[in-house]
Formats: C-alpha cells, sequence, structure tokens
C-alpha cells in the first residue's frame, strides 16, 4: 500500500474520531455549566476544557471572552479551530476523498454525507445535546460502515490503528479535564460536586449505563477512574484501546513479515504491559493528572513510531 | 440551417427512433424526477468537477442531459478509421520531429513551427519510447456539420480529460433507464479502463522484469480532474500517486509503500510536461520526481503520454496534420481538419482581420474555450477589443469559420429543444490502436451557444454507438 494512502487512512480514523471527542467534550461543558455552586463560576469549567484539548491559547487569539455561544462555534463549527468538529469531518473526509480509491462506496457515502449535513447547520440551531446526537450518529455511520464493508487487509488496519490510538488520547485528555482542572480544591474530593462530575464524564462517554451494569450505584473517584483507565471491557478504556492499537499494528506486522520494521508494535506492546501491571491505587499515589500526561506523550511516540514504520516509505 | 442528428427534415431517423417514442411518453413530472435523481447520484458518487479559487461550490456538478446522442453503426466505423488514422499520423509525427525531421525537410511543414515551438521537448530529442508511440491517449474533438460531414476541431495528445464522464454517463443512464438498453442495442463502453491499462502496460520499459507495475500520476486532489484520476486508478487496479510518492534512486523510479520501495514501470502522468521533474524542467514545482528524466531517457521507466508529445496538438501544427497523414501514411485523411487561416501569414492576417465579426478566432496555446473569440456571437466593442489583442503578437492566433456545428435533442427547462454538440472520442495507442465504441459528448446548454466547455457552462450526454 501506498504510503500516503496508508497515512490518509490513518488520519481518516483519527480525525472521526477526533470529531466526536470535540463535542463531547463540548456537551460535558454545556452540563457543568448547568450546576449551580462551583467556586468560580462556569468560565472555569470552560477554561478547563481548552486546556484539556490544549487550545486555550488559540481559543483567547480569536474570541474576546468565554461564553457558551462562543465555546460552542469554536468546539463545533470554527473551521480554523483544527480540532473543531466540522473541521475534523472535513479533514476525514478530505482524508477519503484523496483516499476514494481505498474506500467502498459505503464508507465514502457515510463521511460525505456527515460532511455536506455538517455543512448544512450552523452556531445556535442546536443545543448542546442535540449536537452531540448529530456527531455520535455520523460518527457510527462512518465506523459501521468501515467495520461492516471494508476488507480487512493492511488499509482497514491502518484506519482502525488511527481511531483506536485517538480514542486512547481522547479518554486520556476527557479524564484529565476532570481531575486537573475541574476540581482545584482539595476539599471538593468526596462530594456531592465531584460525584455528579464524575457522572457528567461517565455521560459524555456514553459510559454511564456499562459503568453502572459493571460497578453497580456508587459512583466515586477511584471506580470510575478504574473503568475508564484499567477495566478492560470498557470500550472506551486506556487499556481496551491500546490493546485494540495493538492488535491492529500486530496484524499489520504480522501481514508485511520481517522486513519491515515495528518499533510502533513494539512500544504499544511496552504500553499494554505495562497497564496490564497497574492498579488504580498506584496511579493515585503516583498522581492521575501525571499519570495522563505520560500517557498521552506514549501515544503520541507510538503515533509517530507509525509515520517511521510505514508512511515515510523509506527513499 | 443546423444539422438536427436527430430529424430527417421532419422524418425522424431510424437510429432516434426509439427515444422519439420515449421522450414524447415521458411526462414532465418524470422526467425532473429522474433529473433530480441523476443528480444526487452524480453528487453522492462524487462524480464532480473541482473548481478552486473561483468561489461558489468547490465540488461542482457537470450539467447532465438525460437524452443520449446517437451514432449508428456505419458512422461510427468511419469516425473510427479516420481517429486511428489521425492518431498513427500524430504519433509517426513526434517519432519523426524527435528523430530525422523529415517532414520538416521535405518542406512540409514550416521548421520554426516545430523547433520553436513552446511544447517542443529538447530533453528527448533522438530518444525512442517503447514502441514508437509519444502519445498513448488521444483525444480527437469533433463536430458535425451535415449527414456525412464531421470536421476535426482539435487533436488532445497530451492528457485529454472527460473519460470519466464518458464511463459514469452510461453507467447513471443504465441506473435510471434500464428499459432503454433492453430495447436498443448500444455497445457498451465499459471495456475502456482495461484496454487502457493493457495499453499502458504494452509499452514497459526493456527494463521491466516481470508484469509491468502501471501508476497514474496526478497533481493531486486540488486539480479538478482529480475524480477522474482516481477513477480511472481504481477501475484499472492501479495505484493512484503524488509526486511525493516516487523517488529515483539509481536507474530505477520506486514509490513510498508501507512495505518500503516498490518498482514503477509506467507512469500515466496527468501532470503537465514542466512539472514532471524539477531538476530538468521548472525548479520551483513540487509536483513532479526528481531525476525522472534521466532514468526515462535511461529506459528505466515508461512516462505516457511521453514529455513533449504536445507539440503535435498546437492549434499552429493542426493545420498540418492533414499533410502528416499524406506524408506518413501515404493515405487520403478520412476525416477533414475546418478551414483554418494562419495569423502570422500575411494574406490570412488581411483576411481574418477585415472578417474577424464572421470568424472564430483562438490562441494557439489556449484552452478550455478562455482566450477566444466568437465573431458572430460578440459585440462591436467586444471585437474591436479583440482586434487590439491580436495586433499585439499576431502570431499567437489562428481563426477558423464559424461552423454549424450540428445539433441533438437536449432536455431544458420547457422541455425538449435542440442544442448544439460535439464529441470527443478517446483513441488509446499502444502495442495496437484501439477505441471503445463512444465518446464524450459536450453541448452547449445555453441556446445558440457553441461553447460547449465545462468551464463555459456546457453539459455532458451519453453517446450511444448502436450495433448492426
Amino acid at each position: 500500500m501506498l504510503s500516503r494512502t496508508a497515512s490518509n487512512l490513518f488520519w481518516l480514523g483519527r480525525h472521526m474520531e477526533r470529531a466526536e471527542t470535540a463535542s463531547r467534550l463540548f456537551e460535558v461543558g454545556a452540563r457543568i455549566t448547568l450546576l449551580p455552586n462551583t467556586a468560580e463560576g462556569y468560565q472555569n469549567e470552560w477554561e478547563s476544557l481548552l486546556r484539556a484539548s490544549g487550545s486555550s491559547h488559540r481559543y483567547k487569539q480569536n474570541y474576546p471572552e468565554v461564553t457558551e455561544e462562543n465555546m460552542e462555534k469554536f468546539m463545533i463549527f470554527d473551521r480554523d479551530n483544527p480540532s473543531s468538529v466540522a473541521s475534523c469531518i472535513h479533514d476525514a473526509r478530505e482524508s477519503g476523498r484523496i483516499v476514494r480509491t481505498a474506500l467502498t462506496s459505503r464508507v465514502w457515502d457515510a463521511l460525505n454525507v456527515a460532511w455536506q449535513e455538517m455543512r448544512g447547520i450552523g452556531p445556535g440551531e442546536e443545543d448542546a445535546a442535540d449536537l452531540a446526537d448529530f456527531v455520535a450518529r455520523h460518527a457510527s455511520t462512518v465506523h459501521g460502515a468501515i467495520d461492516g464493508t471494508q476488507l480487512r487487509n493492511d488499509g482497514f488496519h491502518f484506519m482502525k490503528l488511527g481511531y483506536a490510538l485517538e480514542r486512547a488520547d481522547s479518554t486520556a485528555r476527557v479524564l484529565d479535564v476532570k481531575y486537573f482542572v475541574l476540581l482545584p480544591r482539595v476539599e471538593f474530593i468526596g462530594s456531592g460536586l465531584d460525584s455528579y462530575q464524575w457522572q457528567v464524564i461517565l455521560r459524555a462517554l456514553s459510559a454511564h449505563r456499562s459503568f453502572h451494569w459493571a460497578y453497580g450505584d456508587d459512583v466515586s473517584a477511584s471506580r470510575v477512574a478504574h473503568f475508564l483507565i484499567l477495566n478492560g471491557e470498557a470500550p472506551r478504556a486506556l487499556i481496551t484501546s491500546v490493546n485494540e492499537a495493538l492488535w491492529h499494528l500486530d496484524s499489520i506486522t504480522r501481514r508485511y513479515g520481517d522486513k519491515v520494521p515495528r518499533s510502533a508494535r513494539d512500544r504499544a506492546q511496552a504500553l499494554a504491559d505495562r497497564l496490564a501491571s497497574l492498579d488504580i491505587e498506584y496511579i493515585f499515589d503516583e498522581g492521575l493528572h501525571e499519570f495522563l500526561t505520560d500517557f498521552i506523550q506514549e501515544i503520541g511516540q507510538i503515533a509517530n513510531c507509525v509515520q517511521d514504520d510505514y508512511f515515510h516509505g523509506r527513499g | 440551417m443546423y444539422y438536427n442528428e436527430m430529424f430527417d427534415g421532419e422524418k425522424v431517423r431510424e437510429a432516434y427512433s426509439s427515444l422519439s417514442d420515449w421522450i414524447e411518453k415521458m411526462p414532465v413530472e418524470i422526467r425532473q424526477l429522474k433529473q433530480a435523481e441523476a443528480e444526487a447520484l452524480f453528487r453522492r458518487i462524487g462524480i464532480t468537477f473541482a473548481v478552486y479559487g473561483e468561489g461558489g461550490d468547490p465540488d461542482r456538478l457537470i450539467p447532465f442531459d438525460m437524452m443520449p446522442r446517437v451514432f449508428t453503426q456505419a458512422e461510427w466505423r468511419r469516425l473510427e478509421r479516420g481517429i486511428k488514422q489521425r492518431a498513427k499520423a500524430l504519433n509517426a509525427f513526434l517519432r519523426d520531429v524527435y528523430g530525422r525531421g523529415e517532414i520538416v525537410r521535405a518542406g512540409r511543414i514550416p521548421a520554426r513551427l516545430v523547433y520553436q515551438n513552446e511544447a517542443y521537448e529538447k530533453a528527448v530529442v533522438g530518444f525512442v519510447p517503447p514502441r514508437g508511440v509519444y502519445s498513448h491517449i488521444i483525444g480527437i474533438d469533433l463536430v458535425r456539420t451535415g449527414r456525412d460531414e464531421f470536421f476535426v476541431l482539435e487533436d488532445n495528445c497530451r492528457t485529454p480529460s472527460g473519460v470519466s464522464y464518458m464511463l459514469e454517463n452510461r453507467e447513471i443512464m443504465m441506473r435510471m433507464f434500464p428499459e432503454l438498453f433492453r430495447g436498443n442495442r448500444i455497445e457498451p463502453v465499459d471495456g475502456y479502463p482495461e484496454l487502457l491499462r493493457r495499453t499502458l502496460e504494452s509499452v514497459a520499459p526493456a527494463k521491466c522484469e516481470g508484469r509491468p507495475r502501471v501508476v497514474i500520476l496526478t497533481p493531486g486532489h486540488f486539480n479538478s480532474a482529480y475524480y477522474e484520476h482516481s477513477f480511472l486508478a481504481n477501475l484499472m487496479g492501479v495505484e493512484l500517486v503524488e509526486g511525493a510518492d516516487l523517488f529515483v534512486e539509481g536507474e530505477f523510479v520506486y514509490m513510498r509503500t508501507t512495505e518500503g520501495p516498490k518498482r514503477v514501470d509506467v507512469i500515466y502522468r496527468r501532470i503537465d510536461d514542466a512539472f514532471i521533474d524539477p531538476l530538468c524542467f521548472r525548479r520551483d514545482s513540487m509536483l513532479g520526481v526528481p531525476g525522472l528524466m534521466d532514468v526515462y531517457r535511461s529506459g528505466g521507466v515508461s512516462i505516457c503520454s511521453a514529455p513533449g508529445a504536445g507539440v503535435a496538438d498546437d492549434k499552429a501544427i493542426y493545420t498540418f496534420v492533414p499533410e502528416m497523414v499524406r506524408f506518413y501514411l501515404g493515405e487520403e485523411p478520412i476525416l477533414k481538419n475546418v478551414d483554418t487561416w494562419t495569423l502570422w501569414k500575411p494574406d490570412d492576417y488581411k483576411y481574418v482581420m477585415d472578417n474577424l465579426g464572421d470568424l472564430v478566432v483562438k490562441e494557439v496555446h489556449g484552452s478550455g474555450g478562455y482566450g477566444m473569440l466568437v465573431g458572430p456571437r460578440s459585440t462591436k466593442k467586444e471585437i474591436e477589443e479583440f482586434r487590439a489583442v491580436i495586433e499585439k503578437n499576431p502570431s499567437n492566433y489562428i481563426a477558423q469559420p464559424t461552423l454549424s456545428l450540428s445539433t441533438c435533442p437536449t432536455f431544458v427547462e420547457e422541455g425538449v429543444a435542440p442544442r448544439h454538440v460535439d464529441l470527443r472520442p478517446f483513441c488509446l495507442c499502444g502495442e495496437r490502436i484501439e477505441l471503445v465504441p463512444g465518446g464524450l459528448t459536450r453541448v452547449a446548454l445555453k441556446e445558440g451557444s457553441l461553447v460547449v466547455n465545462s468551464s463555459q457552462g456546457g453539459g455532458v450526454k451519453d453517446t450511444w454507438v448502436l450495433s448492426e
């Protein structure tokens, strides 16, 4: 497969997943501002989202103040923000257009329709929950078309690898919103507010029902963190995402044999092994934020290795 | 009066008889419904004509007319012979002018027009590509003025586009009106991609080992014909590459793949000569492959069409194609040229300037309907403005009489009305010279307009060749 094709497929997956993350984050923000009694007012929550998505600086360049209207524009519709839903769907569709020859007509159709419908709506027309539904629905259609129709060849694995790495990164960022910024004051921990915020995180990841199936009713920091980091049954957990990435990398290396470097696979294997050996108390003792920061960096390193192993073409 | 392809006086021609019933029986609502359906299909499949930098929708649809244009088998066979003959002569000409230049020595074509032509490529002088073929895909634009009168308007020897419309128009017609295809014996065009692949494989370089690896080289997804490039790659089952996907090492060209470098034998390039190799041509270009020309000249890779093939499709050279047919093949041309005045000749210049209002004047290197004057359809002011432009550089222009292009019934707002059409069949030259029975019919949708280019608001139609 052409390196550029593989790279576009990989980014198609990443951008679709990233679009979903952006809309999830926006929904988290919108829900949290519905809370009556945060200490610093709602600006702080939006600020935390911007920091978690790494786009605080860009936002401040273009928007004078932090309001829900502006946040919606920025996170959902702003084409100057490369992480906005509109940008991600556009980029995913553009990657798809470049590699039309590697996509089934179902996948192309799903991508194209998502892009066209996204262009058809504007800021202020839908509320946060409807926007999140809209994006999730299109993301599911694209993902479903990939799973349902694509040949299980290297192209498929690159696409799904993109999804898996992006999902690992995004769950880590969503968790970081909660722990690093939302609750800066230690006396809130374990409070009703704390528990509400965890619920919101679960909802935003469409995981609150799964959580209750797995753990019962009691929503506590360590349980939610365990669920989203170390529970291999939770679809968006870090460990699940890393294992999936590893599985796709394994499939690729099996397919390509010994002549192709496999630094990405080895690195993903090491990360998977490390996650398997951790327990949640250890993570909290070491510091959740520090753990997540390391994790996000490690995912970035794996993505760099994918680039070096497969997208460079060695010429 | 214009020749109407459907009627002989009041009588409907045999070839169109079933279509005539079909039009009459189709209620307007159904037609509108089908039109909308066709557009939705085109958009859904993504068959668009990207026009960047002009504002508006970056993914514009080319208007598709559902009323087909029909050729009888006998008409087609004559056209086919004429096209093949012309393609053969054009390649003979290219072989000659990059070799001994017999036609120039014999005084049949002025040396200046060949050797000082912008498209003449000194870098390939003396090099003979595999099978002596320079131009592998030739799009010959034809117009019809009467029952047996066809004229060649233009030869496109570099990278003619539009073949995807020929194939997709047919696909859409078959999906929407299967009954038409059951009731008529319409020759298929869907063998084109296979024929193209075999043509390209047949010109693999001598150093190629095993089955030739063919790729299509595109300038990228911002190019207006990108859809066509990916469409053809898809149908042929070959890689669609950009310049940065290829690199030269030693005597060969390789593409970058996830499994490391893979050798490439035949490049069907859809980029212009100037961008092929920044070491040889334009240094500022990022579209091409550094060192590609060296590999080409040493027989490590084939480039289709060959760099320099454009010297044969220049509007100035065009006037000499009938001469080429006689000179190289010893035959009389089957297809006629349109009378052409070349403004660098004093007599022609005087005639053209005296009769601007009756003529079509074109830039020698222009394309896409830009830089031209259609005398009878222009205002006095426009004519005078154009006159001033010509005076600055007369040798940049040729002129032709306004042809009475045939018309074909076309669906318009009010119903069915005659609109002017032309035809671009695609001739393939490799081990053999072949073409599929069909082509791209372009139609001027504006009433009275003679300009069919898609960039000027023209549309397209399915083109049928009926079997016996």
